[in-house]
């Protein structure tokens, strides 16, 4: 397959786990296709290095500046002073601006409709205009985003991306507005949610970020904010390639029954499809640098007669172009292959039962904290011990800490707990806009 | 004449090609619209429509016929050469499939396309099509565009016939690969004595790489095999060598894998059988549980099997702990307690050779045959009668019960005729 010429565009592995081999009359076919970015220039941990091409890039700061923003009084200070240490984290010629959320977006910097180039003289100003900032004002977050997509929209880039923050609910929008802004900024660009406090909706976030392709994450103490702005940043400028599909073909009779990407986090794609072509879909995954993500792919295949062997998908990286067709930057392919040997197909792929746990936790941890609040508490402790057994078995350490905030864990390993008495709303928010992070299997 | 005929071909085709009722143009049958084929005759309507129908232009112009039909296929169809003999027939679309001869070769593609092989492919020009579908290319990796079937490999079926001895190997119906493996090979002694060998290999499945441990051990055995007849050895003692040539073939298969995937699966495995026919007598060697069988050309005389199975079953009876019915009836039965591999407890060459009162065939042969035909006096019946002058269809018609019978494994079978049938010694081949 061709490759870009450009020197800065990575190299995509792909590779596939799964069981073959299906018992006679099975109809599912699961795979976890990991994808791998690599080259492209980037030296492994220090992707400030002269990673990509700066000019390529183009970057929108969001700083909710609304009156909540004053109560703490370092909420506003600490936000300040974090969008500065993300300017300091542009590349010279990375395109960017700064806006003013509240119930209204203001364009702060360079406030000339377009954005500015990142350079010495330019982060000054930048700086500069950041001290001008006050908060006051409501919250209309889909106001923000329109403009940050406009601003985009001026500048010849090809990674689109926006850092968002936030301490509080999107209360001066409709719902709907959000959505339909949410639908329309869709594939324009990525961005990354952060949440300040504990005054702001997780599900909202988690669906700002969801939607387009960004991580969210709570800052819960806001003098954490800095060092997270930078690390968003930093992560931002280490992408070299951006729109690229997940482009899955399946054969007659053949149909995706799901299609998620299951780390480092879990984000359902199975809605997101576009047809591209016959038989053929795209399932978005917005921006990459050097980097792996999996994918759980389940298909549905017509059952076939022992001995019978046929593809049940073709995987493929795709970055499509405005005329229609598709550069294919790596593929492979999930097979189905019927056979009355027991023995081979009971075998279970090792990357598919630790995913499909991963999703699980995911899910037990929503549903748990969900039953919580709604004092079903009988249910939460079902759910969150389940959460805790599966955190533990699959060794995801990050989320059995957070899980122990919010229960007392008796039994790990059988996922004997009690909830809490008193959780704090931190910790609670924490569990919940992390439940989505996975842990890779083991080797 | 062009020009005359032109009238002519205007004013047969609402006479001959009442197409807007829609009927069969081979037997007169009412068509739907959307009908691929009639569904009284199975004509494929999808194929290129023969230029005029042949008795279209009888009634019309009687003695004008023969020129009209002639000139009526130049104008109306200039790239069509063919005579309208071949437009109808119907079998062309096979060879279209047969064009990929990479896949597969043979005759067999029929049997491998299951179902719908009835639906003859739709053309597609000069390239593969799916041998499930017919409708589908054929991509890259082997697999359909259209339904995702995976096409016939290589060693799906495989063929080959030497002067003396012929040999078939099959996947069988229901596994998805064939892991057995065959040579067939001759050569001659330093007397000038011709040699043909047969080596019948049969991958064990449980294990890593099955297909590749066959193909070696085949390969190697032959190999030894006969450069140590060549060489003057004693069959016995060459035919020993060859089972210990092809165990390190397949031992050796082991130090190519990833040590760290190693505690995850069996190392590679086959079981093998050769025979070896060398002038007045012939010699059988194996390790497992494939066969050979004497079948005299006299069906009066006794057949015999010639090999006993390292397996359960056989050990079973051997020690007498259980009857043949019995043994072969436990689920435990065809578990062999002899193999080639790195992981074998133990490396047991059997060999015995056998000097024949009278002309026959020596059958090798892998469980996926001799599980439909077990016994020497059923093997002897159907193995045809004149096996001896046909090796290759003799091989083929065994393939055919194993087939018959279900095609449950890889069913591969040598038929070696007794005493060679090389026709003058001392011509060395492949």
């Amino acid at each position: 397959m061709a490759n870009l010429s450009k020197s800065n565009v990575p190299q995509f592995s792909v590779d596939v786990y799964q069981n073959e081999y299906l018992p006679e009359g099975a109809a599912e076919v699961n795979a976890i296709v990991t994808v791998t970015a690599t080259g492209g220039g980037t030296t492994g941990g220090q992707p400030l290095s002269g990673a990509g091409n700066p000019a390529a890039a183009g970057v929108v700061i969001m700083v909710d500046c609304s009156g909540s923003m004053e109560y703490p009084p370092t909420k506003m200070r600490n936000a300040r002073d974090a969008t500065a240490v993300a300017v300091d984290a542009l590349r010279d010629g990375t395109s960017f601006a700064i806006v003013a959320g509240t119930h209204v977006a203001r364009e702060i910097y360079p406030a000339d409709g377009g954005l500015a180039v990142a350079s010495a003289a330019t982060r000054h100003q930048a700086k500069q205009a950041l001290r001008k900032l006050s908060a006051g004002g409501g919250t209309a977050i889909g106001t923000w985003l329109r403009l940050a997509d406009k601003l985009l929209a001026t500048s010849d880039v090809t990674i689109r991306h926006g850092i968002l923050l936030t301490d509080g609910r999107n209360e001066h929008e409709k719902p709907e507005d959000l959505r339909d802004t949410l639908d329309a900024c869709a594939g324009r660009f990525t961005c990354d949610a952060r949440g300040v406090g504990t005054d702001w909706e997780v599900k909202e976030l988690t669906g700002i970020a969801s939607a387009l392709l960004g991580s969210v994450d709570i800052v819960a103490d806001p003098a954490g904010l800095a060092a997270d702005f930078q690390a968003m940043m930093e992560n931002a400028m280490g992408k070299e390639i951006a729109d690229v599909a997940l482009r899955l073909w399946t054969p007659q009779g053949s149909e995706i029954a799901f299609v998620k990407q299951v780390a480092p986090t879990v984000e359902d794609l199975t809605a997101r499809r576009t047809e591209a072509g016959p038989r053929a879909g795209d399932y978005p995954t917005g921006s990459w640098g050097d980097e792996s993500r999996d994918y759980h792919i389940s298909v549905r295949v017509p059952p076939a007669e022992v001995g019978q062997e046929r593809l049940a998908a073709r995987v493929s990286l795709v970055l499509p172009a405005a005329d229609g067709t598709a550069e294919t930057l790596g593929q492979g392919l999930v097979r189905a292959l019927w056979t009355d040997d027991m023995a081979a197909s009971t075998r279970i792929s090792p990357q598919v039962a630790h995913y499909t746990g991963q999703a699980e936790l995911a899910q037990v941890i929503q549903q748990g904290l969900e039953a919580r609040k709604a004092g079903d508490l009988d249910s939460a402790t079902a759910k969150l011990g389940r959460a805790v057994q599966l955190a533990s078995a699959s060794g995801n350490e990050d989320t059995a800490k957070l899980l122990a905030k919010v229960v007392d864990v008796v039994d790990a390993a059988s996922g004997t707990v009690r909830l809490k008495a008193k959780v704090a709303d931190a910790d609670e928010m924490t569990l919940e806009t992390r439940s989505t992070k996975t842990v890779r299997v083991k080797k | 004449m062009a020009a005359q005929s032109d009238p002519t071909a205007s004013t047969a085709p609402p006479a001959a090609r009442p197409a807007p009722p829609l009927l069969c143009p081979d037997c007169g049958e009412p068509l739907e619209q959307t009908d691929r084929y009639c569904g009284g005759c199975g004509l494929n309507l999808a194929a290129p429509r023969t230029p005029e129908p042949r008795p279209a232009p009888a009634p019309a112009a009687g003695s004008m016929a023969p020129p009209a039909t002639a000139t009526a296929t130049g104008p109306t169809a200039p790239d069509g050469p063919s005579p309208d003999e071949t437009g109808s027939f119907v079998l062309a679309p096979p060879q279209g499939t047969q064009g990929d001869s990479d896949t597969l070769a043979l005759g067999l593609v029929a049997r491998l396309s299951d179902p719908r092989e009835e639906e003859s492919p739709a053309p597609a020009a000069g390239q593969a099509v799916c041998v499930a579908c017919g409708v589908g290319g054929v991509d890259d990796d082997g697999y359909c565009e259209h339904c995702g079937h995976a096409q016939p490999r290589q060693r799906d079926h495989q063929e080959q016939e030497l002067e003396g001895v012929a040999a078939v190997s099959d996947r069988g119906l229901r596994h998805h690969r064939n892991e057995d493996a065959f040579v067939v090979a001759t050569a001659s002694l330093p007397d000038g004595t011709p040699a043909v060998a047969a080596v019948v290999c049969d991958g064990v499945s449980t294990a890593h790489r099955p297909d590749d441990a066959s193909a070696a051990a085949s390969v190697a055995g032959g190999e030894s095999l006969l450069a140590a007849l060549e060489r003057g050895t004693g069959a016995e003692e060459a035919m020993r060598g060859a089972l210990l040539a092809a165990f390190d073939a397949v031992t050796a298969l082991a130090d190519e894998d990833d040590p760290a995937a190693r505690p995850h699966h069996n190392a590679p495995a086959c079981t093998c059988v050769s025979a070896v026919v060398t002038g007045p007598v012939f010699t059988v060697g194996w390790i497992g549980d494939s066969r050979a069988y004497w079948i005299p050309d006299d069906r009066s005389r006794p057949p015999a099997r010639l090999t006993e199975d390292d397996s359960w079953a056989a050990r079973m009876v051997a020690a007498g702990l259980m009857t043949e019915a019995e043994a072969y009836a436990d689920a435990r039965a065809h578990a062999i307690t002899g193999w080639l591999g790195a992981d074998a407890v133990e490396v047991d060459p059997h060999v015995a050779a056998f000097r024949p009162e009278g002309p026959g065939v020596i059958v090798v042969c892998t469980d996926g045959l001799w599980n439909y035909a077990e016994s020497a006096a059923e093997m002897a019946e159907v193995v045809l009668p004149d096996a001896r002058s046909r090796p290759l269809a003799s091989a083929r018609a065994l393939l055919g019960v194993a087939l018959d019978g279900g095609g449950h494994d890889n069913v591969t079978v040598a038929v070696l005729p007794f005493p060679a049938t090389v026709s003058r010694a001392g011509i060395p081949s492949a």
